[in-house]
């Protein structure tokens, strides 16, 4: 009897997270949702035009700014991650590798604020002095992103490349194929699942980063034309209104909301089921 | 021909380059930890850490942000250990794998993608707002608890599986009900884990910015209880370095923030070094 009774209350505690999940996808859906409808979903998606005091609410500059920040945080990002998992899992000694990995994942701990402040206080200067605009932008926004999803990025993918079954290294390597070749040709190929997902779930990370990115993008309300421009991302615009909106400017806020969530569901969904398939490999 | 080149030239090139990069990324981290403390480190005086900020922190110290912080990691962890390791006890030892736990752990999987800028915007709108708690630490508490969730379950889940299973068979031979084996052979065994998966819950309560500058607020006054408003070092941080109130105070404060997550990393690694080395020896 008492036995059941633990079972029945830990499978309630098990759906504890499921739980939480929708109560705050109902919520922000709730909250966001009606603004939608009475702008037009067309409009609230493809509009430039954002000024919640006079009823304007299109967030389409932002969105494309979430992007492109994304974007060029993965151009940067990915093959610097890339090197140092290949580097890692296939070149250093299991024993500096034992090191190395532990020490990367420190990146992530570091908090998104510090990350954003050495963006300010080092990154900017440099990009305003020698490329000129005002520094605060959205190359700056990408290079600190790329930093912050590097340890994801690299962690994953050193446990994708170590999956790979050591059959098709020694195969490789007695044909007379170099170590390298046989990365390239057969480790990286075999191991491609898993990065893809790694690389999904850094995705997922640089889109939903705020703190870090405020501090370096600057915020400005336009559709950026060129790597120096000032932007303003979804994230952003949630974390910068959100302390003074009322009405329809904080519904609009929660209907940014709706589209990053929505963004951040295709990555993890893709990430999950790109997964599964390497899985079952 | 003359576009071949020599494999074995082509792979010492390719390595050179692998390894100066790699190099480049440990060169960031080293780079970002001695900048910090270089720059904090002369900032910690033993009157810095133990006064209150004075005149919104232009001078003072950082005391009652160290409180508020300590306060939040107590309340998020009230709520999200329960939770999660009865959860991870639940997936391991009660179910076999199913449809249900398929569910289970895609929600989890996906609470712990959601950016902490939604995560925070909810508990704006349902504990501060809709359940009128206010800015307080018990909204923060347990917004974040949600976002430590996935992370406890996950670590909890693996540590308790890692557990070798003649341990529990041993157990249930002995007339012992699956509750009591639980919570006399398995928890116990698995408990360096699982204490791993709330040491890094630790870490992410004290970095955490956007989810508490929403729930907890900012007030700078020292919090009494858990319904008052207060001010984390990581927003503490965030507001003196945004507006450029004081810097050799915020590069203290980051130097604070910085130290306490190395630390607490290291404890979190060591952990898990030594209970998989339990159990590498035992299978």
């Amino acid at each position: 009897m008492r036995e059941k009774l633990i079972e029945k209350i830990l499978m309630l505690l098990a759906f504890s997270a499921i739980g939480a999940l929708l109560l705050m996808a109902i919520f922000i859906f709730k909250e966001g949702l009606p603004i939608i409808i009475k702008v037009g979903i067309k409009d609230f998606l493809f509009s430039t035009h954002w000024a919640p005091t006079k009823d304007y609410f299109g967030i389409f500059s932002m969105i494309v700014s979430s992007l492109f920040v994304t974007t060029g945080a993965l151009i940067i990002g990915v093959p610097l991650a890339l090197a140092c998992a290949i580097t890692l899992a296939e070149f250093a000694p299991p024993r500096l590798m034992s090191i190395l990995k532990p020490t990367i994942e420190l990146l992530a701990g570091i908090p998104s604020v510090v990350y954003g402040f050495l963006g300010v206080v080092l990154l900017v200067p440099l990009i305003r002095d020698y490329l000129g605009g005002p520094g605060l932008s959205l190359l700056a926004a990408s290079i600190i992103l790329a930093i912050m999803i590097l340890p994801t990025i690299t962690s994953i993918s050193i446990d994708a490349i170590q999956a790979v079954p050591y059959s098709y290294k020694e195969g490789s390597l007695a044909l007379g194929a170099t170590h390298w070749q046989t990365i390239r040709m057969v480790i990286l190929k075999a191991a491609r699942s898993g990065i893809i997902t790694a690389v999904m779930l850094g995705m997922a990370r640089a889109i939903g980063e705020t703190m870090a990115v405020i501090m370096v993008a600057g915020n400005a309300l336009k559709l950026p034309i060129s790597p120096l421009d000032p932007v303003r991302t979804l994230t952003s615009n949630i974390a910068l209104e959100m302390g003074y909106a009322a009405g329809d400017h904080r519904a609009a806020l929660f209907a940014t909301g709706i589209v990053l969530f929505v963004f951040i569901m295709i990555f993890n969904v893709s990430a999950n089921i790109i997964t599964k398939r390497w899985r079952r490999e | 021909m003359a576009t071949r080149i020599n494999p074995v030239l082509l792979q010492r090139i390719v390595k050179a380059q692998l390894w100066s990069l790699t190099g480049f990324i440990i060169g960031i981290l080293l780079f970002i930890i001695c900048f910090i403390s270089i720059k904090g480190l002369p900032q910690l005086t033993p009157e810095f850490l133990t006064s209150n900020p004075v005149d919104m922190g232009r001078s003072g110290g950082i005391f009652s942000t160290i409180l508020c912080t300590l306060y939040l990691i107590f309340v998020s962890l009230m709520i999200a250990v329960p939770l999660g390791v009865g959860a991870a006890i639940y997936l391991t030892e009660y179910t076999r794998e199913s449809r249900v736990t398929y569910i289970i752990r895609f929600g989890t999987e996906c609470l712990a993608g959601i950016p902490s800028i939604i995560l925070g915007l909810f508990g704006f709108a349902f504990f501060v707002m809709a359940l009128r708690f206010g800015w307080s630490i018990l909204s923060g508490g347990m917004t974040m608890s949600i976002m430590l969730l996935p992370t406890i379950i996950r670590t909890s889940e693996e540590s308790i599986k890692a557990v070798p299973y003649e341990l529990r068979e041993v157990s249930f031979s002995l007339g012992v009900t699956r509750w009591q084996t639980v919570t006399r052979v398995v928890l116990p065994s698995a408990l360096p884990g699982i204490v791993t998966g709330i040491v890094l819950g630790v870490a992410r309560c004290i970095e955490e910015t956007a989810v508490v500058i929403f729930t907890v607020g900012s007030s700078l006054r020292l919090p009494g209880s858990f319904f008052d408003s207060g001010r984390t070092m990581a927003v503490h941080f965030y507001i003196l370095a945004r507006e450029g109130i004081s810097m050799p105070n915020a590069y203290g404060t980051a130097a604070i923030l910085i130290l306490s997550i190395l630390f607490i990393n290291l404890v979190a690694y060591y952990l898990m070094r030594r209970f998989l080395k339990k159990y590498a020896i035992v299978l």
